[in-house]
């Protein structure tokens, strides 16, 4: 079952990043991306981080997926004619040693030799969601405060910044 | 973690002036334009009540937070130079901000919260607060280079500095999350204690400490990545300028060693060499280019790229003498720095400022203060002995030789040779040519206390420095947790 889900996953993954880069008109392509950023997230599920799938899902799908299309579409790109990307031969030979470079790479290494013990096995584990939050909000309680004030001041800053001709005197 | 009052006590000179900024944020709103003024006075009571408040843990050695926060001797020095850097700051900018109609009161505001930023990182015990500390001070400058939107040199200076500060911010995490998976920790204590023995980690705590280093001389903006700094303090406004390349400058210095002196102490000699190859590339470029420069504020832009060199020099050898040498040097520069581009700003001509050198000719025949006190400004950056930019380097180049590297004091010496010729090209600009042109020294009760304050200093620190150099000696002590 698992197998198979990732097969699932990775499949689509590989075949949207493909879909990224063929697709000739860039909105097609940041929608690409999109199911990309969805299937990455899938994969997180699999490994059993349903937090950071999530934060996947927000963080790009929803927030630099949209900055994307908002460039795309400000700048207006026109694609017409062919529906695929011509790739160069350079850029062809430049992939397959790439990812034969990869493969090999992933076929030398040795993922985790030996499994490391679960500690306290009698308690029960919270869901890692549980566990940033409590982790968050006591031992990183500072730097998340300095987190919130450097939102607080990018969205000052923004307004200083964009606001019309005023007069200050 | 348990919740205790020492960490909000430990913390108060940060949540006072937080608390400040976010009260000058909504009083800005309520003030009218006239009375703009009022905030200036208002931040700086903030700051002197931060700095009672910081005062007041002098001495103390507190790893709050669960060590992620660390109060001791070393960053309570820092913040006193930060504060006393801002509240010269804000006497600057009373007059200028209304001469260049950018009397915001939001201004005020992000001097705060820079400051705080600053605060975050001269205290930081992990990698984590120190990035959002470097970080919440960027962002501020970024707004602050910007201020003047209605000129393109501004504009530009706010837009490259945004972009070139993100990359480098990027590389930065970067290395963090090398030394991270490497080591398992980010505090900057549980770093020492992995890299003293990394095993066979050691490539990737090698990678990480170069990505940080990146980041540590784009701040405090040494050769290779020094490109940003003529531009963006030619063009942001002349008070910002001054306060960047003091604060800003000095609260990178203080984050760059505390780093490499306690979390990378255990490869000294991996570091070493990278170490005085920036510095002699930033006294070579810093100086020799200054001297092409006709804009004064370009001149400075380099002359502090050169300074960083000089203070890079003290990173070499971990000891008390080094660390003297540094803290000296940095309280020296602030006071000579911020002084120098308080007199520029003063300088106006029809509307805008007289920021040219040609515009400081035959200065000393119509406004002979205001040359004098260029003048002392100008022989202390360039080291001449009676002021405190000679002992400053002296304290340096000591320290240099006593680690062991006396070649690399001769060459820091012969830069500085060098470097004085550009500074005595403005003096000799001010007192051997006669006066043209229409500049007018246009200066506010608050401008002259501020340059009678860092003017004095810089004398002070070079005739009588006995009680300056007995409360940096006091506080010589890094604590680690």
């Amino acid at each position: 079952m698992q197998m198979a889900l990732f097969a699932y996953f990775g499949g689509a993954v590989v075949l949207s990043a493909l879909f990224v880069v063929y697709f000739r008109n860039p909105i097609y392509s940041a929608m690409s991306l999109l199911a990309m950023f969805m299937h990455i997230a899938g994969l997180y599920v699999i490994l059993e981080a349903e937090f950071l799938a999530g934060v996947q899902l927000l963080v790009y799908a929803g927030a630099i997926l949209v900055l994307y299309l908002f460039v795309v579409m400000l700048l207006n790109v026109q694609s017409r004619g062919r529906f695929l990307q011509r790739q160069t031969p350079l850029v062809a030979v430049i992939g397959i040693f790439a990812a034969v470079d990869v493969i090999a790479l992933l076929l030398h290494t040795r993922f985790y030799p030996e499994l490391p013990a679960i500690p306290h096995p009698g308690v029960p584990t919270l869901g890692n969601s549980e566990t940033i939050g409590m982790v968050l909000y006591t031992q990183y309680l500072f730097p998340f405060e300095i987190a919130s004030l450097v939102l607080l001041i990018a969205l000052v800053g923004a307004i200083v910044l964009a606001k019309g001709k005023l007069k200050y005197r | 973690m348990s919740f205790s009052a020492v960490n909000i006590l430990g913390t108060m000179p940060e949540i006072y002036l937080t608390f400040f900024g976010c009260i000058l944020l909504i009083l800005e709103t309520m003030i009218p334009k006239e009375k703009r003024s009022w905030l200036a006075y208002f931040t700086i009571i903030a700051l002197v009540f931060a700095m009672v408040a910081s005062i007041g843990l002098n001495g103390k050695g507190l790893p709050l937070y669960s060590g992620l926060y660390i109060v001791d001797p070393f960053s309570n020095f820092f913040k006193i130079i930060i504060y006393i850097a801002a509240i010269i700051t804000i006497l600057f900018s009373l007059p200028y901000l209304d001469q260049e109609d950018i009397h915001l009161g939001e201004y005020y505001a992000f001097i705060l919260f820079s400051v705080v930023g600053m605060m975050v990182m001269v205290s930081a015990g992990d990698l984590i607060t120190l990035f959002l500390g470097i970080e919440l001070m960027s962002l501020c400058f970024y707004v602050l280079v910007g201020l003047k939107r209605d000129d393109n040199r501004s504009v530009e200076a706010s837009f490259k500095y945004f972009l070139l500060g993100s990359f480098t911010a990027a590389i930065f995490l970067f290395g963090i999350s090398f030394l991270y998976g490497a080591a398992g920790t980010e505090t900057i204590s549980g770093l020492a204690g992995f890299i003293s023995n990394p095993g066979t980690l050691k490539p990737m705590v090698m990678v990480g400490m170069i990505l940080t280093l990146v980041g540590f001389t784009f701040k405090v903006s040494a050769v290779p990545f020094h490109m940003w700094t003529p531009d963006v303090y030619e063009g942001a406004p002349t008070v910002v300028t001054g306060f960047m390349a003091t604060a800003g400058k000095i609260a990178a210095f203080a984050v760059f060693l505390r780093v490499f002196w306690v979390a990378f102490s255990g490869n000294r000699h991996d570091w070493d060499i990278l170490i005085i190859l920036v510095s002699i590339l930033s006294m070579a470029v810093g100086n020799i280019v200054a001297i092409m420069q006709t804009n004064l504020k370009r001149m400075l832009a380099y002359s502090s790229i050169g300074h960083a060199g000089y203070a890079l020099m003290a990173l070499l050898l971990p000891n008390r003498e080094s660390l003297f040498a540094l803290l000296f040097y940095v309280f020296t520069y602030m006071f000579m720095t911020v002084g120098a581009f308080g007199v520029i700003l003063m300088m106006r001509k029809k509307g805008v400022e007289g920021e040219e050198i040609e515009d400081f000719v035959g200065l000393s025949k119509r406004h002979p203060i205001a040359a004098l006190v260029m003048l002392i400004f100008m022989f202390s950056l360039a080291g001449i002995p009676p002021f405190g930019g000679f002992l400053a380097k002296f304290y340096i180049f000591f320290a240099v030789v006593h680690a062991g590297y006396t070649w690399l004091a001769v060459v820091g010496i012969i830069f500085a040779a060098i470097g004085a010729y550009y500074y005595l090209k403005v003096v000799m600009a001010m007192y051997m040519k006669e006066p043209n042109g229409s500049v007018v020294f246009h200066s506010s009760l608050m401008g002259r206390i501020a340059l009678a304050l860092t003017a004095g200093t810089t004398v002070i620190l070079g005739v009588y420095p006995a009680p300056f150099v007995a409360y940096i000696k006091s506080s010589l002590a890094l604590f680690i947790p």
